[in-house]
């Protein structure tokens, strides 16, 4: 058994690998100091809950408290492997300040009560609302981090109960465009290709996808690859020289904003050479005609100098991904969160189509997600869609929503698109929705514009319900504060971004009076009293295996199949990928194996919507432009993006992740480790801008934007020239300032508020902003060295865990 | 022959719904996506403007140009939508913009299909293709003007 430091080497030891073989195992674990395996009580099986990727791991238990995490080598998303997330971040379930008991306000102070008391607080006002104005008052945000049983609970308490049209997660934030990008391209959401594509592609190409940070382990996986026979060759677009750019065979970095003139230089080039799959273009897709006439106004030449990348790089780009064999393009955050996002991540899409890249080995697309159950939140119904990827606008996709939960087809809202995260915060801003229950996420970091934001949620007409496992910065604006479990102390399901389902044991008792989300929606539900057609009570499920047979029940014949999965199979098997059922009981890898989509007018879950406008089609003009339910070749002309650096503010700002932290540091700023690792806000840039602006590696600046200024760290990188990036985790909870009513630190204090028309997912990495010097630091920006953030003028010593995150790793 | 009316006329139409675009983001800077989105289709009716000077002069017709892409009232529409973003009234007011500015397009979209008629009958393909550029753009300014409409008067009218 090897021995690393977890925090130093983040992505392990290589186990090089070739071409179609199988990535080979090696089982990752770490136990609390003075425990030896021997000393386990029991092993509870769980995947990764910090990022999108899924790790199949065991929690340790040992006299009824977590005392460690080992990978699961029989699973197929990591074969053992975990990352220092997976390694370490078990120890916040044991942090001293978690909530354990429910709060209510007095005043301007949160105190203690019980969970009779702060239930009955919410109901009351329920009602009060429901009779006052009816369900439009009432708006539920949840999360990216609750189980499929919650999320799928909550849409049927939300849409179901409530009648009202106000659902949405944050992974609005995140995972908005994968979903809106692959309803443009297939009529449906569901990711086409598997993890197992990194095993036999020749050609993987990352859009603004720093996997490195933001998967881990699948870097790992490509980095496995490529110290093996025959690696792939890498793509990478990102402005920052990020570990993925270091690998690549080729890197362009475009400026933020440009990524729609990219895609379409690149399609200009793909297509004019007839690197095009014309057999698979004509049976399976349709547009192709006006894809090709679009992306005919894009040659390199054009497209250089908007996005600051040489045309010749654009022309070998192309070159690559048009003449590889299996083409795996992945697509995150870079595209996700900067403007045009939809047209952007839909070119990507259109790029394997063309190029008949689609449910063969090494050959599709990976539209990734940014939170650990981001897909449950989609497929339940909790992200502004219904459950079972049903859509909204096809009247017998409602009338079957109504018949499974047995419900008067009124009572279920579906005369326009279900409310958006930015526009429920609008109606909370004017008045109409008064009443706001935010489930396992933190808007008050995580919303661009933050003190537009605050202001928001501090309304004293707005009843605000907070349900978390700490005492968040959204917390502090509560009316009332609900305790809940938390991973590891609760049983329920979720699935990665790559359709994997796993089943998440109940390793240890929640704190205190906490209780599982679920629970508490139920709760909610009984006290509500709400009733089905025959006057049962609504929903009839009780626990965590009624609710996921529920769940199944209602995503049987839709594509997101699940009615071939039960508990007993879940805990049979490490990891199972949906569609699952009856035909196909082991699960299915590749969607779209057969060209066949799920697009058809009928079934699909959207009529897609107009690339620049957003505005939804109508059913008949869909019917009429793809009645065969064929994959659809769409595009956008480039718009300039609304915000760009000027005169007073020159730099382009982007936000964005650290390997070492998740969201806004909940729980990842409450483990020694990780906290330690990356502890305190920084910024990055070049360094010929540092130079010019007379700023050195760890001084201190001011960072702002029209709306406002914060302050932080330099680390000159190997970002390009004239933009800027912050890390978005740093909120206030840990400063003296708990609400963050004076700002200063968030990197979301600086974002504007705009959206992508189409997904409406805010675009974090469009602000324009100065900076300036305010003065010496003591030492290097707190900035880890070993990812994207490395510093280019100063040999820091690596940032590293020493004794205190050592990890085994014994290869199988 | 009665073409330049017709251009005359698409032109008239076309400069209005610039600045009622214009307007229209302006007016309503709080609501983030009519802001943002109607500022762009405002960019698409100043090049239909363009466009129609160009073709104007072959008829001999001296138009206007674009209008400018803020009035000098921009910033008192602005900062009236700042103070007024906590209530609940001007909800309304965007409803009734919402719906001129759906008339607006949907007049201007007849006009492009008379111009295009127009360009047939005297065989000048550069109208033609001219009407065949810009109408989806009209057509796609209606159908959001449509959708905002019907995505956002629930919430207005039910509280």
């Amino acid at each position: 058994m090897e021995e690393r430091d977890g925090i130093a080497e983040p992505w392990g030891t290589r186990t090089p690998y070739g071409p179609g073989e199988p990535w080979p195992v090696r089982v990752d674990s770490v136990l609390a100091e003075g425990v030896r395996a021997a000393d386990v009580d029991a092993w509870v099986p769980t995947a990764a809950v910090l990022h999108s990727n899924g790790d199949g791991l065991d929690i340790a238990v040992r006299d009824g408290r977590i005392v460690g995490v080992r990978g699961r080598g029989d699973d197929r998303v990591n074969r053992g492997r975990l990352d220092p997330k997976d390694l370490f971040g078990w120890q916040a379930n044991a942090a001293a300040d978690r909530l354990t008991t429910p709060l209510v306000r007095d005043g301007d102070r949160l105190v203690e009560a019980t969970w009779d008391e702060a239930m009955g607080r919410i109901v009351t006002r329920s009602k009060e609302l429901l009779d006052e104005q009816g369900p439009s008052a009432l708006g539920f945000l949840t999360s990216g981090q609750l189980f499929a049983e919650e999320y799928y609970t909550l849409a049927a308490v939300a849409h179901g109960g409530i009648g009202t049209n106000h659902l949405d997660g944050n992974t609005r934030l995140c995972t908005a465009t994968a979903a809106a990008a692959l309803k443009e391209s297939f009529g449906c959401d569901g990711q086409p290709a598997s993890y197992d594509d990194v095993d036999h592609a020749d050609v993987i190409a990352l859009f603004g996808h720093n996997a490195a940070e933001t998967q881990a382990v699948l870097w790992s996986r490509i980095l496995d690859r490529l110290e093996g026979p025959r690696p792939p060759a890498l793509l990478c677009v990102d402005p920052r020289r990020t570990p993925v750019a270091e690998a690549a065979t080729l890197h362009l970095a475009p400026l933020p904003g440009t990524n729609v003139a990219l895609m379409n230089g690149i399609l200009h080039e793909v297509i004019g050479n007839g690197w095009v799959d014309k057999d698979y273009v004509q049976r399976h897709t349709v547009g192709f005609d006006d894809l090709a006439g679009l992306v005919a106004d894009y040659p390199p030449d054009r497209v250089a100098p908007i996005c600051g990348v040489p045309a010749a790089q654009i022309s070998e780009a192309a070159r690559l991904v048009g003449t590889a064999e299996r083409l795996l393009c992945t697509v995150l955050q870079g595209f996700y969160q900067s403007h045009q996002a939809t047209a952007a991540a839909v070119q990507v899409n259109n790029l394997n189509l063309v190029r008949g890249m689609f449910g063969r080995p090494g050959a599709g697309v990976l539209q990734m997600n940014g939170q650990p159950t981001a897909e449950n939140t989609r497929e339940c119904g909790a992200d502004g869609d219904l459950p079972g990827f049903r859509n909204w606008a096809n009247d017998a996709h409602v009338a079957e929503l109504a018949r499974l939960w047995n419900l008067d087809l009124m009572r279920i809202p579906h005369f326009a698109p279900p409310t958006h995260l930015m526009q429920m915060l609008r109606y909370a801003e004017n008045g109409t929705m008064r009443f706001l229950w935010v489930s396992a996420t933190n808007p008050a970091v995580s919303l661009p514009e933050l003190a537009r934001v605050r202001s928001v949620l501090a309304q004293e007409r707005l009843f605000l319900v907070v349900q978390d496992v700490f005492r968040t910065e959204t917390a502090e604006f509560a009316d009332v504060v609900l305790p809940a479990a938390m991973w590891g102390e609760k049983t329920g399901t979720f699935t990665n971004a790559d359709r994997t389902v796993h089943l998440s044991g109940k390793a240890v008792d929640p704190p205190g009076e906490a209780r599982p989300d679920l629970d508490i929606f139920l709760d909610y539900a009984r006290r509500m009293d709400f009733r089905d057609a025959d006057g049962a009570p609504f929903p009839p499920w009780h626990d965590a295996e009624s609710a996921f047979e529920a769940w199944t029940r209602a995503s049987a014949d839709r594509p997101c199949d699940y009615s071939a999965l039960s508990y007993s199979k879940l805990r049979a098997v490490s990891g199972i990928q949906w569609p699952c059922d009856a035909d196909r009981p082991v699960g299915t890898d590749r969607l779209y194996a057969d060209g066949r989509f799920f697009a058809h007018p009928d079934y699909c879950e959207s009529y897609g919507r107009d690339l620049i406008t957003g505005a939804p089609t109508e059913p008949t003009e869909y019917r009429a432009s793809n009645p065969d339910g064929k994959a659809m070749l769409k595009a956008a002309e480039y718009v300039e993006a609304h915000e760009t650096p000027g005169t007073d503010f020159p730099f382009a700002l982007i936000t964005g992740r650290t390997l070492y932290q998740f969201h806004t540091r909940t729980k990842t700023g409450r483990v020694p480790q990780l906290r330690d690792a990356a502890p305190e806000v920084w910024v990055e840039m070049s360094a010929a801008d540092a130079d010019a602006a007379g700023i050195a590696e760890g001084d201190l600046a001011e960072i702002a934007s029209p709306r406002a200024a914060i302050r932080a760290r330099v680390r000159i990188s190997a970002i390009r020239d004239g933009v800027l990036f912050l890390p978005f985790h740093y909120g206030y909870w840990d400063t003296g300032d708990p609400s963050g009513s004076a700002g200063g630190r968030a990197a979301n204090e600086l974002v504007g508020t705009d959206w992508d028309p189409v997904s409406k997912q805010p675009l974090f990495k469009n602000a324009a902003a100065r900076i300036t010097r305010v003065g010496p630091g003591d030492g290097p920006a707190p900035a880890p060295t070993t990812a994207a953030s490395a510093s280019v003028t100063a040999d820091l010593p690596t940032t590293a865990g020493g004794r205190s995150a050592r990890a085994s790793e014994e290869d199988r | 022959m009665k073409l330049d009316l017709a251009i005359r006329e698409l032109h008239r139409a076309e400069r209005n719904l610039a600045r009622d675009f214009a307007k229209a983001s302006e007016r309503h800077q709080v609501e983030h996506e009519i802001h943002h989105v109607a500022r762009d289709l405002a960019a698409w009716s100043r090049s239909h403007v363009t466009e129609l000077v160009d073709a104007g002069r072959g008829y001999g017709l001296r138009l206007a140009g674009p209008p400018a892409q803020t009035g000098p009232l921009a910033p008192v529409r602005s900062k009236m939508s700042e103070l007024t973003g906590r209530r609940a009234e001007p909800g309304l007011l965007l409803l009734a913009d919402l719906r001129r500015l759906h008339r607006a397009a949907a007049g201007a979209s007849l006009d492009w299909e008379l111009l295009a008629q127009g360009a047939q009958a005297v065989k000048d393909t550069g109208l033609l293709e001219l009407a065949q550029r810009c109408h989806p753009q009209t057509l796609r300014q209606l159908k959001w003007t449509n959708a905002m409409l019907k995505t956002l008067s629930p919430q207005i009218l039910a509280s």
